[in-house]
């Protein structure tokens, strides 16, 4: 038996091209041009940016604090992916509907979320627990690559009522790989719905690495449905803010679908519970922090004079206090009334429903009088 | 051969490493099953040892998972699939039904799909929504699928590796509270109890317990707790085929069930043994089979998870019920 020589090297492999990423800030934080996108940002929207970016890593650090303390079941860090999600959500008008995963943390800061109710379902409280209409931001997702179909539904329907709205769909590398995914690419393609795929590569999906999803670089698969996919240095700010503003724009004015496939890193373990340690070099995240994107905004910041280091110093105080504020109110939450637990199950009264709760509500009452 | 202590999910782990240095075809295949050995550890070592070609870190697509699984068992191999939560089978749903059940039948007996599954299942673990559901009853539903649970290290060691020569294909519930529980297991399994049965895990003459996967425990230590009442729990292993020599025989004996299972009681598993044991022992009941189980609402949050799985005291309660009928 050969099996062990059955892995070779297929055809049609391709050794990974010269990436076409765009970008427009370099990681030394250089305000570089890119043909395709002449983007103008004002000194004020950088800083607004910026201010962003620093508030979204403050939240994720205060909510990892909170999961080591046992504040928070579990936390998927979004350490390292603050620009692609702060860059396109921030591409979003107050119209457009954003699908999330469960990542999402800066995405939800951005749509005016209120962060402490992205830590109920970390918590166990809930299992998710606002309304999506409030601020045009689903419940996250978890079972992978789920949301990539209700989005593309909810893009036929925007399209359907004849409205200018657009929706995203945040998914991650691996995802790619799941049949709802490639199924969403199939319909919005067809259907031609005003929908942006925005896929945050950051290269692991848990501990497997991208080319165990892909032999072809992400933003390739939206040849084959046949609509546009771009790969943009999703550590940058401003390039992600420009490609999305585009793909949202094109997804608006009738060209249908993009695939924005945002280049990035986790820079911490998959969640709480993960130990990266296990199957990732350590050099390897070594190599990605010099490619931080709120470091690149600093230091363009300073350096084109756009602002000075007391600006820095009031968005760092801030950061602190939203991120105190949220870590207090995190450990004010109250845990669910036992109620909950058959609440909103159904629209109205449901015979079984009503009968388990009262069951259960008169066997807890048998134990009233039993010292325990 | 001798006996070592081992917890659940190590114990597992060995079976799986006896099978595969057993036979060469057989492969192991899943999500993060490879470098990282699994979020449970159950593959831990597998691909250093076995290369990756019998190892498979796959895309991230369950329908892959199962659907290439079915492939390479109609070349021969027998892929063991590892899905890595219990509620993110379904994405591999359609496979397993449509295509991994049927297939002896359709091909009049002429090929066999020996493929097994594995589901680590249940509560009880504070995580997140959807990793702790219990959905044995949508696979006890399918005929053409042998659907079995390990309750403790000692069957994680044998029913695996009798899941993998089984020629059906094998959906296999892994109790995933119970991965770090510990005990003795002997390596040598030829005199292993077979696939298919079910055993007495503690005698009793008053009333029997049906559990398997996470409450089998938990019915022990409730039989344990119980000074008064001498309480006979049966930990089924096979949900499909049942072994209603054992049930029955225990029953009979008892006249008084309840069934404890973490899926929702209403359509759950125990309505099957329920409706059974009625059919089979009417006139030895000296009440009707009682169940607990989980609630008729979608897995509550962590924080709700306690009232929602059976533990001591309902399981209790349903035995004062039961007595006092
Ligand atoms: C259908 C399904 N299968 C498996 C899982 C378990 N799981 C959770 S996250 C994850 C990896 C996801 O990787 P990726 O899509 O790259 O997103 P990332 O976590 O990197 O943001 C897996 C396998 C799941 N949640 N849903
Ligand atoms: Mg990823």
């Amino acid at each position: 038996m050969t099996i062990d020589a059955a892995r070779g090297t297929p055809r049609g492999t391709v050794a990974e091209p010269p990436p076409e990423l765009v970008q427009l800030l370099t990681p030394d934080g250089r305000r570089v041009e890119h043909p395709d996108y002449d983007a103008v940002f004002t000194a004020q929207e950088v800083r607004s940016l910026y201010r962003d970016l620093v508030i979204v890593r403050r939240l994720d650090e205060e909510a990892l604090a909170l999961a080591r303390q046992g504040e928070l079941a579990v936390w998927p860090s979004l350490r390292g992916q603050e620009a692609a999600q702060v860059g396109s959500a921030r591409a979003l008008l107050p119209g457009d509907m954003a699908f999330p995963s469960y990542r999402e943390h800066g995405v939800a800061w951005c749509r005016g979320v209120d962060p402490v109710r992205e830590l109920g379902s970390f918590r166990g409280i809930n299992h998710a627990g606002w309304d999506p209409r409030e601020h045009n931001l689903h419940l996250p997702t978890i079972v992978i690559g789920s949301q990539v179909l209700h989005a593309t539904g909810y893009a036929m329907g925007v399209q359907r009522d004849g409205a200018e709205d657009a929706v995203i769909a945040y998914f991650g590398d691996g995802a790619t790989s799941e049949g709802d995914v490639n199924e969403a690419f199939a319909w919005a393609a067809v259907q031609n719905a005003p929908i942006v795929f925005f896929c945050q590569n950051n290269q692991w999906a848990i501990s497997e690495p991208t080319e165990r999803q892909s032999r072809v670089p992400l933003h390739r698969r939206a040849d084959g449905f046949g609509f546009p996919g771009v790969r943009v240095d999703g550590n940058d700010v401003l390039a992600c803010l420009a490609v999305t503003a585009r793909a949202l724009d094109d997804a608006r004015s009738g060209l249908g679908p993009t695939l924005v496939e945002a280049f990035t890193y986790r820079m911490g373990a998959h969640t709480t519970t993960d130990d990266p340690g296990r199957y990732r070099p350590r050099a390897e995240a070594e190599a990605w922090l010099l490619k931080d994107p709120v470091d690149r905004v600093k230091t363009h910041l300073l350096s084109s004079g756009a602002a000075d280091e007391a600006f820095l110093a009031e968005v760092e105080a801030e950061a602190a206090r939203i991120g105190t504020d949220m870590r207090t109110r995190c450990r004010e939450l109250p845990d669910p009334d036992l109620d909950e637990l058959w609440d909103n199950v159904y629209a109205a009264e449901h015979p079984l429903v009503e009968d388990e709760r009262a069951r259960f509500a008169a066997y807890l009452a048998s134990f009233e009088d039993v010292p325990r | 051969m001798s006996a070592e202590d081992l917890s659940l999910s190590r114990a597992m782990n060995e079976g799986l490493r006896k099978a595969m240095e057993h036979d060469p075809r057989v492969l192991v295949m899943g999500e993060d099953v490879g470098r990282l050995g699994g979020v449970f550890r159950v593959t831990d070592g597998l691909q250093k040892d076995f290369g990756e070609s019998r190892v498979i870190d796959t895309p991230l697509a369950e329908s892959g998972i199962v659907g290439t699984a079915i492939g390479l068992a109609l070349r021969g191999y027998r892929p063991v699939c590892e899905i890595q939560f219990d509620g993110f089978v379904f994405p591999a749903f359609n496979q397993i039904t449509t295509q991994l059940a049927k297939m002896r039948l359709r091909s009049l007996g002429m090929l066999e799909l020996p493929v097994v599954v594995r589901i680590p299942f249940g509560g009880g673990i504070g995580a997140a929504e959807h990793h702790g559901e219990s959905p044995e009853a949508y696979f006890t539903h399918t005929g053409g699928l042998r659907v079995v649970a390990c309750s403790n290290p000692s069957d994680a060691y044998t029913m695996i590796q009798q899941a993998i020569s089984c020629p059906d294909p094998v959906i296999l519930f892994e109790p995933k509270r119970r991965y770090w529980d510990r005990a003795r297991v002997e390596l040598d399994t030829s005199g292993a109890v077979p696939l298919g049965r079910a055993v007495v895990a503690r005698p009793g003459r008053d009333v029997t317990l049906l559990a398997y996967g996470p409450t089998v425990r938990t019915c022990l230590e409730a039989a344990q707790a119980d000074g008064n009442r001498s309480i006979e729990v049966v930990d089924l292993r096979s949900l499909s085929p049942l072994d209603e020599e054992t049930v029955l025989a225990s029953v009979r004996k008892t006249g008084r069930c309840v069934v404890v299972h973490e899926a929702p009681v209403f359509s759950g598993y125990g309505a099957e043994l329920a409706a059974r044991i009625t059919e089979r022992c009417f006139y030895d009941l000296q009440a009707p089979v009682l169940r607990v189980g989980g609630f008729s609402t979608p897995y509550p949050p962590s924080r709700l998870e306690r009232h929602y799985l059976p533990d001591l005291d309902r399981v209790l309660d349903a035995v004062d019920q039961t007595m006092a009928w």
